[in-house]
């Protein structure tokens, strides 16, 4: 269980978090949405402790890891795909993964976890996590790599972007298999009404606060009529 | 040779010597141990001032290995190299330098290698620098590249430092005719207070005559690296040079790019990048379960791969 006590979070003088509480049972997907701005990718950056909270605290699994870091985090099963996949020169596809894996892992390991995510692996592995690849590609190398740390809770900022030709009914199904493989907590930070459709629990972020939590059906008829959606809930799009 | 002997031959060399089809071992000045055969032969200079290293016309897969390894303290040395490539051979050449200093003076290598590759010739080139040794003499190492490409010839050289040389002066000028293709890949780890310069001069004579030219440099503690590249474009040729470095610590980079085209066909690129690790490429490593110590070593060894 994730459990969020009481997190502020301040920057430029702006309250982007204010006072949020949450609790995140296993086994369920859920997502955060809200208008631009609402503080989303701050909450879930603040959980894979990339951002440090002014207050509160987080507890994981009956571990409060307010003040651990990054990979201490990462240690406890905590898993984050990124909404700018970070690039690297030298650093090939296959060495991501042998990093995400923790292990030595064969090149037909590596391409399983590649074509997983919709990637002719054979192509992928040896290619440099570099801006050669295009955006699409990058991303869903970034989501292979925390498909393959086979987390207790992972963390997708809007994982649907830049996804390309790859369809969402992929995307989806990577979801499906990470929960069903983990059975853990799937956390999923997106705008987009198809993924918003398959969560057990919609969390409804606005202005830094909590406006509501709910089951997908109760969630989806306030989202698409409170008039939110046209101040600028990318659903409309 | 003895054991540190064989330990600087190691760390200079990726072949083991003995499977070179030629070789020539120069130890403290002196030529050591020489093989040839009848294709690529090695003769020493009559004022024995180096050597020169024939390849006969259309020989294929020739490995040259053209080591030097220093260990006498306080010894300076000067080597003229002369690589003469025949018309359609394809050779790989290993010429790397190892010093062990350790007294307190210091131990100079000046390697200057001149390459002439006639027509359709290929050569790889590879190029490693190594320092050890406890003494406070320093390890100096000022190599010289000159290289002339006849129509048609390639050239990849991958030149790597990683490791103990306390100052380098690297000069590479290289001159391309007709339908010539130069590569060159250069690595380079500096620290404590080393010091490393390393400067291009490339003429770009022939039509499609090109260049491509990546370094990659991390400087740590407080050393010092600067990198100046010169392309001159006097025909319908391309160029890239791409200068990227990591800085750590009080270490400083410069980078000084000049590309000059005389030609309204000459496509002359330069790119230059210097910063630090970035904090985005950090976390992510650490989000896949690294301390940021080993997400650190990750990044620069996989960009110094």
């Amino acid at each position: 269980m994730l459990e969020l006590i009481d997190i502020s979070f301040k920057r430029d003088n702006k309250q982007i978090l204010d006072k949020i509480n949450l609790k995140l049972d296993e086994n369920k997907f859920y997502v955060i949405t809200g208008p631009n701005g609402s503080g989303k990718s701050s909450l879930a950056k603040i959980v894979m402790g990339i951002e440090k909270p002014d207050s509160g605290k987080i507890i994981f699994n009956g571990v409060d890891i307010t003040d651990k870091s990054i990979d201490e985090r990462a240690k406890l099963g905590i898993s984050f795909a990124f909404q700018q996949p970070v690039s690297f020169k030298g650093l090939t596809v296959y060495d991501l993964l042998k990093i995400a894996v923790n292990k030595e892992i064969t090149r037909n390991n590596a391409c399983d976890i590649l074509s997983k995510v919709g990637l002719c692996a054979l192509n992928y592995v040896d290619r440099e996590v570099n801006n050669s690849l295009s955006g699409g590609e990058l991303k869903r190398i970034e989501i292979a790599s925390v498909m393959a740390r086979n987390p207790k809770l992972a963390i997708f900022d809007e994982p649907e972007a830049g996804i390309d030709l790859w369809s969402f009914q992929n995307l989806t199904n990577v979801f499906k298999q990470i929960q069903e493989q983990s059975k853990g907590i799937t956390l999923v930070i997106s705008h987009q009404e198809r993924i918003l459709n398959i969560a057990d629990q919609i969390i409804l972020l606005e202005d830094g606060k909590i406006k509501k939590v709910g089951s997908k059906n109760i969630m989806m008829n306030i989202i698409f009529k409170e008039e939110t959606c046209c101040k600028g809930v990318n659903i409309c799009e | 040779m003895n054991k540190t002997d064989e330990k600087l031959l190691n760390n200079v060399l990726d072949n083991d010597i003995q499977e070179a089809d030629s070789y020539n071992i120069r130890k403290n000045g002196k030529s050591i141990d020489r093989k040839t055969n009848p294709y690529i032969d090695i003769i020493s200079k009559e004022d024995g001032s180096g050597i020169d290293i024939y390849v006969k016309e259309n020989t294929l897969f020739g490995i040259i290995d053209i080591p030097v390894i220093i260990t006498e303290s306080g010894l300076k040395d000067i080597v003229y190299n002369d690589f003469h490539i025949g018309k359609n051979s394809n050779v790989i050449i290993v010429a790397g330098c190892g010093i062990h200093n350790n007294d307190k003076h210091d131990s100079v290598h000046d390697g200057i290698h001149r390459f002439y590759l006639e027509e359709n010739s290929k050569v790889k080139y590879i190029e490693k620098h190594y320092g050890s040794g406890k003494g406070k003499g320093k390890r100096i190492l000022n190599p010289v590249t000159e290289i002339e490409m006849k129509k048609g010839s390639i050239m990849t050289m991958d030149s790597t430092q990683i490791k103990g040389v306390d100052s380098t002066l690297r000069v590479t000028k290289a001159v391309l005719d007709e339908d010539t293709t130069l590569v060159v890949n250069e690595k380079i780890l500096t620290h404590n207070k080393q010091y490393a310069k390393t400067d291009f001069v490339v003429t770009l004579n022939g039509k499609n005559a090109s260049c491509h030219v990546t370094s990659r440099s991390v400087a740590t503690d407080e050393s010092y690296q600067e990198f100046t590249s010169n392309i001159v474009g006097n025909n319908k040729s391309f160029a890239h040079v791409e200068c990227d470095a990591i800085i750590q610590d009080k270490a400083s980079v410069k980078a000084i790019p000049e590309i000059y085209a005389n030609d309204i066909d000459a496509n002359l690129i330069h790119e230059a990048a210097i910063g630090k690790i970035a904090g985005a490429q950090l976390m992510k490593l650490m989000s896949l379960g690294l301390s940021e110590k080993e997400a650190e070593e990750t990044i620069i060894n996989g960009f110094l791969k």
